[in-house]
This record gives C-alpha cells, structure tokens and sequence, in this order.
C-alpha cells in the first residue's frame, strides 16, 4: 500500500472541481462564515491575553524542530517508557499495517464494539471502515464526530468536523439515524443546540457503559515518562480512556514530545489557538496501566504512514509540527469558501494543502498545493509558526516536476510558462512583447478596457473587465523621455546588449 | 539619494502611469531616479507557480541589474518581497554560490514605495493633494511578507484633502492570487464579490493599494459591475498635487 492509500478518500476530484459544489451552496457559506468568524475573533482575543504569546509560539516552534530532527531517538525512548509502564507499543508503517493491529487487538478481546475518542490518526487511515470489515462496530463519541458518522458524512474541519452542518439539519440525521446505531433520539427532539447534545449524551451513556474496548487518538506523548496526553472539550473522551478495559491508542509519530515538562508550553498554545479558549476543559493523561484505575491493557499504535518520506524534506518537513488546533483553516479565506470537503482528506485548509500531498506523494494531491492564495494569513495564526506559504511554494514546484517526469508532451501551461520565461528574462523581448500585447489590445478594448474574452482567457475576463495595455509601457516612455534629455546616459547600448545575455 | 526605479514587468507593460508617478514623486522629493535598461522581471509568477528553472534566469538578471544602488524602489509589494525572500531560495536551489552572495548584497536595497519614503527617506507628508474619499486596501504581500504596517496610512493621512475610510475586513486577501486567479476561479471570484461588496460599502471615490496586479483584479471587477468606483495605485495619489486636475 502507497501513494494515495495512505489516506482515505483522496479519490475527489482535483480541488478547483471539488469546490464548485461547496461553492455554490449558500447554506454551506454562511454556516462556515459564521463558524470561521467567531472562532476567529475568540482566538485573537485569548492571545492577546498572554503578554508572552510571541515567545511561546517561538519556544514550541523550537521544541517541535528540535524532537523532529531526532525523532527515531524520541520514540525509542517513548517506547521504553511505555513499555516500562505496562503498556505495549506497536509499530505501524502504514494505515494498512495499523488498522491490522487495531482489528487483532480488538479481536483478541473478543468483543465486537469499540467506543471512539476523536482522532485525526484514525480517520486518516480510515479504522473504522476497516473495523467494519471485520464485523467489528465503532462507535464516535464526539459530538460533531458523531454528527458526522450519523450521518454517513465526511468531516469538514479538523476540530468542529460537523461545521458544515446547520442545526436543523442535525436534527434530522439524530431522528432518522440513531435508532440504527443504538438508543434512538427522544420524540419530539427540538433543534435547540441544548437539546441536541442532551439527545447525543443519553445515545452514548449506553455505548460508554457497554463497551470495553476504546480506541483513541492522542495530542500529544511524553518520550521520558511514556505520558499521552488526549484534549477535549465534552469530556466524552474521558469516559473511554477511564471505563473500558483495554486502551489502544494511535498516534502518529511526529506527536512525540522530548519530555513532560514540554507539554507546559502545548497546552497554553493548544486551546487559545483552537477554541479561544483559555485552558481545555478536559486533560486527560496516562501512563501505561495503573492497577485499579482504568484500563488494565494499554496499547500505543505509533503510525507512519508517509511520515518518514514528510521528514526527509528539509522544507516541507515542518508540517509535521502541526498540533492539529485548525487556527489556520479558520483564518483562511478559501477554506473558509470551500468547506473542508473539497480538499479531500481529513486534513483540510492550509494544513491540508500542505501536510497531505505530502503522506501521500504530491503527484497524487497535486492540485492541494495550488489551493491557496499565498496570502500568508495561516503562517501569522499558526501557534507553532509553520511556514505554509514557504511550503505551499515548495510543493508546487514539486507537483510541476512531478508532472516533468511523468508526461512526454509538456501541458499548455508548462508552455506558457516556459514562453513567458524567455520574454520575462530579456529585455528586448519584452519590449517587442509588450509592443505585440499594445497592438493586439487595441483591437479588442472599447473604452480602453477589455470586456469578456473567448477562451482560457475567458476564466479571467468573465468577471472582470481588464484595462487594455497602454500604447507605451514605461521603459519606452523613459527611453524617450528621460535618457534622452541625458538624466540617464547610461541605460542603453552596454545594457541593453547585457540585456540579452540568458 | 541614487535611487534605481524596478517598474515590474507588470507595471511596465500596463501601468507605465503608476512608474512616472514614483519618478515625479521622488524627484519632487529631491532625489534622482535611475531607470536600468536591462531590467524585466522579479520572476514572482513562474516562482509562486513552481516553475523554478524558469525562475533562475530572472534571478539572475535582478542581481545583475540592481547591483550597486543605495536604495531600489518598487511599487509593488509582493514583487519587493519575491526579491528580498525568494531571490536567495532560488540561487540555493542552484547551488549558484556567486548568485547566493549577489542576491544577498541586493536585496537589502530593495524596498516597497512606502518602506522606502517613511524607513529610508523619512517622510511622510510628500506634499501630496487628492481631494476625494478614498479606501486603501493593504495587499497580504505588503501586509504579512514585507510587514508595511501602516506606513502607506500614514502617508495616506497626510494628503491634503483626501477623505480616507476604513474599509471593512481589509486585511482578508482579495482572492487576486496570481496564478491562483486562473487555476481557482470560482474560489476567486466568491472571494472577489466580498471585497467588492466592503469596498462599495465604504461608498469611496478611490480603491488604493500598493500593487497594481490586486488592483487590476478588484478594480476589473467593479468596473464590469459598472460601480464607478477607481483603482489608484499609491504612488499616483501621492504624486497628485494641488496643480492637477483630477
Ligand atoms: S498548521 Fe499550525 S495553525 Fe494549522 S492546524 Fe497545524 S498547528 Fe494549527
């Protein structure tokens, strides 16, 4: 299993396609503006609070380069932790590696149900389709995760993965769904948010008490004491990492952490820059098995899956310090038009662009990388200042290189691009361009500007109108003007012979 | 101060206006204004698209062109920044250790129109008149890469006349994007209808910005919504004095 098996459901279309649906759904649109916003305006006030805000994101950067550039020392020493603690630890290479772990443990429990806590990791390889094939039921028990598995969705958003979903539309998929999936929603449930999650929290009581297997995620891991460390804001997920016998954990690799005390700067940048909020309302950690107090079998899935080959790239090999807290996506303008969907993976927005092209080589997510503006709003709000701009550049060129190797006829704009290099690079091609494009413009503008055009061009010119090229661009202009009255002596033969040097 | 003019293919071919309006600026300002012959291109679409082979050859030119001025002025901030953060990504990329050393002396010299009048220059009153409400718009590039500030609002403040409005939601980009505008269309134009509808909001005469590529996007867009409302580059507003007629 490689390339685009790494993850589930890169099978969409090429992003620029995949939004046109998202595009055109004004429901959609404005429950994202609404829900981007907010969580905007919240974050940029619990930063503010910390006078020492800077420095943090400096001090996590660091801690976050430093583990990634000994990451196989970091997690020999977690394994050693873990392993020392009771635990067990499992090495995964890729998702289909790990989901064959987790069924085997599941399996040897003998039950045929799971409780889920959210995690990015599980849905990446896609568990719990692969627990399904196996007879085996997971059950979510997030709230906007089980919106989503109710409703046989995808998730849009790493941490408010139902963000898509307005609240009568939840409505409807809590009556029509959770009587399939165990205790069914009360009669006459209302759309109010305060009844929805009273709906959800009796569906799950059930579930945490039945079942003795949990499955989770993990934020973060302590490579000195073998700590995980799991947030969350319901507290849903601390009754799986409590009640059920037997925790299996799958984290991938890069969310190791050198030692305990690093987690101090995590879990200030964590929630300020996910939910605004000041502290998260739940920690849970744990360290192995502890006799009598919860699980008494731990299990910790450390998952590749395209991580090592993300490493080997000095540049792009920061995303691998992303902690998940989606600051980004919510700060971006064309997430924030698109909805996760069209980015085809459970890693949307920025981070999305960036981080799955790479699990899954970027010749199989090409058009991740061109889905951004560069307008660099991701690279301010993100608390462990990953440069995604830089990355987003980085991988492009990656993607065209890619596309190099793989055709023998180069594309229309590989040929534009390479004609537009050699006008751009000699001056006096570019003055007989910019005579040609003055000629040419005189034809088709009315009132000095072009109007709607045929063509590729039309993409541009169906919205908006274009000013035509003036008769004289500025260097025939100052060529005229100026070196003659002798301000310029200077600027031309020598130079413009130089000019034509490749 | 020996100050070379870099126009920008794109301001070259279709705004030469916005190229004589620094030069009448800053030699109002006292200063001499040089125009290397041999110069085109930053190179900042075929980098931001991948095209760094592409890339090279206009790197290499820049360097060659602009070595050996006290200051290089562009008025466009995110051609300023493709030189004074891309230029040495690409000559490492190469290897090219002569280019590497060239670009770092160049760059350096290289400054955005209002870096230049208020860090380098120290002026902010240019002695300017625009009678007419106006909205400035801060392009990301000025905004996140080269850090303007305020400084094209403080010049912008002290035009004589000018009635400046805040436009709403001015820092969220305006969709333009370069390539972005053509490979994502409809992202850009959904992003376009929300800056078009802040800019009419403020009810301005005058879109302004410091680059001539987002203007050309946004102001293509309210002139096919036949708005009225103009684009001005920065350097134009700041170049207008009581004597024109505008
Ligand atoms: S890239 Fe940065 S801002 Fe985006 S989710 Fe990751 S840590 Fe948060």
């Amino acid at each position: 299993m490689s390339g685009a098996d790494n993850v589930v459901w890169l099978g969409t279309p090429a992003f620029p396609e995949a939004a046109r649906g998202a595009l055109a759904d004004t429901r959609l649109r404005a429950n994202l503006r609404r829900a981007t916003g907010t969580i905007r305006d919240k974050r940029l006030k619990a930063a503010a609070e910390l006078h020492d805000w800077e420095e943090l994101r400096e001090r996590a950067a660091a801690v976050k380069r430093r583990t990634l550039r000994h990451l196989d020392h970091h997690l020999l020493r977690l394994e050693k932790a873990v392993t020392a603690a009771g635990g067990t630890v499992h090495w995964a290479a890729d998702a289909a590696d790990a989901n064959r772990i987790v069924t085997y443990l599941v399996k040897a429990t003998g039950e045929r149900e799971v409780v889920k806590v959210k995690s990015m990791a599980t849905q990446e390889i896609g568990l719990n389709e692969a627990l399904a094939d196996a007879g085996i039921r997971a059950y979510e028990t997030d709230l906007a995760e089980l919106i989503v598995q109710l409703g046989g969705d995808r998730p849009s958003h790493i941490l408010v993965p139902a963000i898509h979903r307005g609240r009568s539309e939840i409505r409807e998929i809590f009556l029509r769904e959770m009587g399939e999936w165990g205790s069914p929603a009360p009669e006459g449930l209302g759309d109010d948010p305060r009844e929805l999650a009273e709906a959800a929290r009796l569906h799950l009581r059930e579930k945490f008490l039945r079942c003795k297997v949990a499955v989770s995620g993990a934020n973060f891991a302590a490579a000195d004491t073998g700590t995980v460390a799991v947030v969350e804001s319901e507290g849903n997920g601390r009754m799986c990492l409590t009640l059920p016998d037997t925790l299996i954990t799958v984290m991938g690799i890069e969310k190791v952490l050198p030692s305990f005390a690093d987690l101090d700067v995590f879990l200030q940048l964590l929630p300020r820059s996910s939910t605004g909020e000041r502290m998260n309302p739940y920690t849970s950690l744990w360290t192995g098995v502890t006799e009598g107090d919860g699980p008494t079998d731990f299990h910790l899935v450390l998952l590749d899956n395209g991580r090592t080959a993300t490493l080997a790239d000095d540049v792009g090999r920061q995303a691998l310090a992303c902690i998940r807290c989606s600051a980004c996506l919510n700060v971006c303008p064309v997430y924030e038009r698109t909805g996760g969907h069209a980015y085809g993976s459970v890693y949307p927005g920025p981070i999305g662009a960036v981080l799955t092209p790479q699990l899954v080589g970027v010749e199989n997510a090409a058009s991740l990388p061109f889905a951004s503006t560069l307008c660099g709003a991701c690279y301010d709000a993100c608390p462990v200042k990953i440069n995604i701009p830089e990355v987003l550049v980085h991988l492009r060129a990656e993607a065209v290189e890619a596309q190099r190797r793989g055709r023998f006829l180069p594309t229309v704009e590989a040929l534009a691009m390479k004609a537009t290099g050699l006008v751009l690079s000699s001056p006096t091609r570019l003055a007989a361009a910019q005579w040609l494009a003055a000629l040419g413009a005189r034809l088709v503008a009315r009132d000095g500007r072009i109007g709607a055009l045929p063509g590729p061009l039309a993409r541009w010119t169906g919205t908006r109108d274009t000013p035509a090229p003036p008769r004289e661009s500025l260097r025939a202009w100052w060529r005229r003007s100026k070196a003659v009255k002798g301000t310029q002596g200077h600027a031309s033969a020598e130079e413009e012979a130089a000019g034509d040097r490749p | 101060m020996r100050i070379a003019l870099f126009i920008t293919c794109f301001n070259d071919t279709m705004f030469p206006d916005t190229g004589r309006a620094v030069t009448r600026l800053l030699e109002r300002l006292g200063h001499t204004v040089e125009f290397p012959q041999g110069q085109t291109c930053c190179g900042q679409m075929h980098f931001n698209t991948g095209y760094r082979p592409e890339t090279l050859p206009m790197v290499r030119r820049f360097a060659e062109v602009f070595a050996g001025y006290d200051a290089v002025v562009a008025p466009s901030g995110s051609c300023a920044g493709m030189v004074r953060d891309h230029h040495r990504v690409v000559a490492a990329q190469y290897g090219d250790n002569a280019l590497t050393e060239a670009v770092e002396e160049v760059a350096p010299t290289v400054y955005e129109l209002s870096e230049l009048l208020v860090d380098v220059l120290g002026v902010t009153d240019v002695g300017a008149c625009f009678p007419h409400r106006v909205t400035y718009h801060p392009t990301c590039h000025s905004l996140r890469m080269l850090r303007v500030g305020d400084r094209p609002l403080r010049l912008l403040r002290a035009v004589k006349g000018i009635d400046l409005v805040e436009l709403p939601a001015a820092d969220t980009c305006c969709g333009f994007g370069g390539t972005f505008a053509l490979k994502n269309h409809e992202v850009s134009n959904a992003m376009l209808a929300d800056k078009m509808r802040h800019v009419q909001s403020t009810g301005a005469e005058f879109l302004c910005a410091g680059d001539n590529s987002c203007l050309t996007h946004i102001g293509g867009g309210l002139s096919r919504l036949r708005t009225g409302i103009g684009t001005r580059h920065l350097a134009e507003i700041l170049a207008a004095t009581e004597g024109d007629t505008r």
